[in-house]
């Protein structure tokens, strides 16, 4: 397991071939990838992300232990980054590793659910007439716990 | 103890942390303490419903017990992901 807090890029396709390899028992890897978004017409300048340093680190070790527990995994990752990022920039990952299919999937979600809503993390928009905005957190966001 | 505060709670009160002596027996004891203080305290709690709270680093809810407690962090609902 390896749960990596950071505010410089990460290369995605390193990391994923790095997970992915030298696994003899594991079927299935499943890889997410969450990248920042403009609002689809050019008007978002950045994205900058906050953390809680002290607790960010702990509660996402948490998520992935109670993943551990829950699905057979042989191995997960998640790479969170804070700071100022631009659109098309990769804010985070996840991956898991499980001998089939169905956990691999199912943990990933798992973790993206709640690292979402219970990781320590604060989205603030900027856009490019330089106004800026906390993003709000969705109920869906908090539905989507009940589900597991 | 210290007490932080995160995204729009740390703009609105107008600084990431502080230490405060109090002996407030819980988080909403704690709550009302500074909300007593000044009005961008007030403002800033003036609606706990948007607002999440961690005891010494863990999410907990505002009736939690403070006893003891070295760090009480204030903020939005999380975002991450």
């Amino acid at each position: 397991m390896r749960i990596v807090v950071q505010e410089a890029p990460f290369d995605f396709g390193a990391e994923a071939e790095t997970f992915a390899s030298g696994r003899h028992d594991m079927g299935a890897i499943v890889t997410f990838t969450g990248v920042v978004r403009d609002f689809g017409n050019g008007t978002l300048d950045a994205m900058e992300i906050e953390h809680y340093p002290g607790m960010t680190q702990k509660a996402l070790e948490a998520i992935a232990e109670e993943a551990r527990t829950r699905w057979s995994l042989g191995d997960v990752l998640v790479i969170h980054r804070y700071g100022r990022m631009e659109p098309s920039e990769k804010i985070m990952m996840v991956a898991t590793a499980a001998p089939h299919r169905k956990d691999a999937f199912e943990a990933a979600e798992y973790l993206m659910d709640y690292l979402k809503s219970r990781a320590p993390f604060w989205k603030k928009e900027h856009a490019t007439t330089g106004e800026t905005n906390w993003v709000a957190a969705k109920d869906e966001d908090e539905d989507a716990l009940s589900r597991w | 103890m210290d007490v932080l505060y995160f995204a729009w709670v740390r703009e609105r009160i107008g600084l990431p942390k502080e230490k405060v002596t109090t002996e407030a027996a819980t988080v909403a004891d704690l709550v009302a303490e500074l909300r007593a203080r000044e009005d961008r305290y007030d403002l800033a709690f003036s609606d706990l419903s948007a607002l999440r709270v961690a005891v010494d680093q863990e999410l907990t809810d505002f009736d939690a017990s403070i006893k003891g407690a070295r760090e009480v962090a204030f903020f939005p609902p999380m975002t991450g992901g």
